[in-house]
């Protein structure tokens, strides 16, 4: 076998894998958070903590009730996404007219919330969660488990899909202008606090779907959301949180540069985002994708 | 004006009262655990209460300087006022770093840039070979301070602690009533027109986060020294929420609320520290209850009523029916953060 820079390739491919996995839950978590952001002006610091739940409710649909992983692929999300709406009925909905800041506070101190009950209940050590598709194909030049295979083309289809229903449908359209203009809106007889409602529950369904598809990969953890969000908020500073597409590029290009810098330079591996995030806002201060302001 | 005054200086003679007297009935250790907590609070006030910056990484500076104070003390046989003062130090270097960056961004952006921060300098201490990893620095001696007091006495340390506290707290509170102060809050209130004004607001705003930086490294030092430890706790995202949490719970953009939320909230881990889990729930429940129920903290909710209950005295007394609202409003809104 070839070798690339003294790195066999085996490695090389198998990180850039795990990358693109990575930059897969990075593109539908700053997706979420893009399209909250864009309605709300809220940033939804629980959203690390609803992916957590969204794992945990496909352990929990599997274990006490038995519906399989594609039964909780649909399920989960639909749960924790009605989870959300109520969040944002019952609590954030009061902090519309204050400082962006207090709902910031207000959904970290649900995260603290939620985190910890799970902790609680479950410990955090982590429960195990059956690979639905054991098994891969042997490219030759490395090995392809069909699992995240799958995760990947399945998260790049709804990240495209999203995409497609904000910029390029009617009811796209009316989002688009209820992030602009929302009074305008309303006028026209739109109902935008209903619409502001689905949204989140939409952005919160996307976290947990994004958890249901990690199950599988790493154990059900309390904590694994804790983790990713803040790099996540570290993707969407990079990126942006003005374009749909620029979160999706963004997510997965720096899950593989994430993935590389394991290969070749592996103590830096943890902050090679956060690193870039400092570079961007020294060159770029409003993000690759976004507009000054 | 002369009211407000009047209670300033009755709570700060309060807290020297209190300062003085309470280890004689309370465990000094637990204090000194307060007064640190309390020091990290102010200095975080100043960022939030002051010039309107949420910073979600606090924790970097007093960790670090926490690490760093440890290590010098404990490796190269510092004296422990050498190490805080090293500590501090590097806690102001690691400000104007992560303060240049961060101040390029507002609002909530300038949160996630400063947590992203805080997560780096996490991953930096959890990796280098001078922090202990997971285990942290244990074990640092409490040497004489320069050769004379005997820290190792509890009760000394309290009184030296009380002092460094003191300082920190007159610096603090030197500054937001200081002309600089004021510019802080024109910023706070008006970024644009404090530039248009001729403010070099990045400059101010730059300044002030230095500043709140080196308080919080002399803090995390300070607790190094106390607890004879440093470890990743001080550095973690917890440890920035918990500070937001005091700042917000005592009332934020008051004096006396920092050290009110801090007394709280470690007094509370302290009492409940059994239950574990737990804590962590109950500290998010007083986070969203502060949110939807009490947004200007204990402290700034009693001035506000103090202030109302007062005008309406005043009403009564000139026996005019009308209160002026219009300078109810503006008192209120001189106070409420």
């Amino acid at each position: 076998m070839f070798e690339l820079i003294g790195v066999p390739p085996q490695a090389l491919f198998a990180q850039l894998l795990l990358g693109l996995i990575n930059g897969a839950f990075y593109s539908l978590l700053s997706l979420g958070l893009a399209v909250i952001f864009g309605l709300m002006n809220v940033i939804n610091f629980a959203h690390g903590a609803q992916y957590m739940m969204g794992a945990f409710c496909a352990w929990m649909l599997l274990n006490y009730l038995g519906v399989p992983y594609w039964g909780a692929l649909v399920l989960s999300p639909l749960v924790i996404g009605l989870f959300g709406i109520l969040l944002e009925r019952v609590l954030i909905s009061r902090l519309y007219d204050v400082d962006h800041l207090y709902g910031l506070l207000l959904t970290f101190g649900l995260a603290l919330i939620i985190e910890g009950l799970f902790r609680k209940q479950y410990g955090s050590s982590g429960l195990p969660y059956a690979n639905p598709i054991p098994g891969g194909a042997n490219l030759g030049f490395m090995f392809l488990p069909w699992y995240r295979a799958w995760v990947v083309a399945f998260s790049l289809f709804v990240c495209l899909g999203t995409w497609f229903v904000v910029e390029k449908t009617q009811l796209g359209s009316y989002l688009r202008a209820a992030t602009e203009r929302p009074e305008l809106v309303q006028a026209f007889g739109i109902n935008v606090p209903r619409m502001i409602t689905l949204t989140y529950g939409f952005g919160v369904g996307l976290a947990a779907l994004g958890g249901v598809l990690a199950a599988p990969i790493y154990s059900v953890n309390p904590v694994m959301g804790a983790n990713l969000i803040i790099v996540v908020f570290a993707v969407v500073v990079i990126g942006g949180m003005g374009s749909i597409m620029g979160s999706i590029v963004t997510g997965f290009g720096l899950g593989v540069i994430e993935g590389f810098t394991k290969v070749f330079y592996p103590e830096a591996s943890n902050t090679v985002i956060f690193v870039i995030m400092a570079v961007v806002l020294m060159v770029r201060p409003q993000g690759l994708y976004g507009t000054p302001r | 004006m002369s009211m407000s005054r009047n209670w300033r200086t009755l709570g700060i003679a309060a807290m020297v009262l209190l300062g003085l007297g309470a280890p004689l009935v309370i465990y000094p250790v637990f204090l000194m655990n307060v007064l640190c907590f309390a020091l990290f609070a102010c200095a975080f006030n100043l960022l939030i209460g002051y010039v309107g910056l949420l910073s979600f990484g606090h924790a970097m500076f007093f960790g670090f300087a926490s690490y760093l104070c440890a290590h010098g003390v404990k490796e190269w046989g510092w004296d422990p006022l050498v190490g805080i003062a090293a500590g501090t130090a590097v806690a102001v270097a690691l400000g104007v770093i992560a303060g240049a960056i961060a101040i390029r961004r507002q609002g909530i952006y300038f949160a996630m840039v400063t947590l992203a921060l805080a997560q780096m300098v996490y991953f930096f201490c959890l990796q280098a070979r001078f922090t202990g990893g997971e285990d942290g620095i244990q074990g640092v001696p409490r040497r004489h301070i320069l050769g004379l007091l005997d820290i190792a006495n509890d009760l000394i340390l309290y009184y030296v602690v009380l002092v460094i506290f003191a300082a920190g707290f007159l610096l603090v509170y030197r500054t937001i009533h200081s002309p600089f102060g004021q510019v802080l809050k024109a910023i706070r209130e008006n970024e644009t027109r404090a530039m248009s004004l001729g403010y070099a607001v990045d400059r101010f705003k730059l300044i002030a986060f230095v500043l709140s930086a080196g308080l919080s490294g002399l803090a995390g030092a300070t607790k190094a020294i106390v607890f004879q430890l440093a470890s990743l706790t001080d550095v973690s995202w917890q440890m920035s929420g918990e500070v937001v949490l005091m700042t917000l719970l005592g009332g934020m953009g008051t004096i006396f609320g920092p050290v009110i939320g801090a007394a709280l909230i470690v007094s509370m881990q302290n009492y409940l520290a059994s239950l574990d889990e737990w804590v962590v729930v109950i500290q998010g429940v007083i986070f969203v209850a502060a949110v939807l129920l009490f947004r200007r903290g204990i402290v700034g909710e009693t001035i506000v009523l103090l202030a109302r209950r007062c005008q309406r005295q005043a009403a009564g007394l000139e026996g005019s029916i009308v209160v002026e609202s219009a300078a109810l409003d503006r008192r209120l809104t001189s106070v409420a953060p």
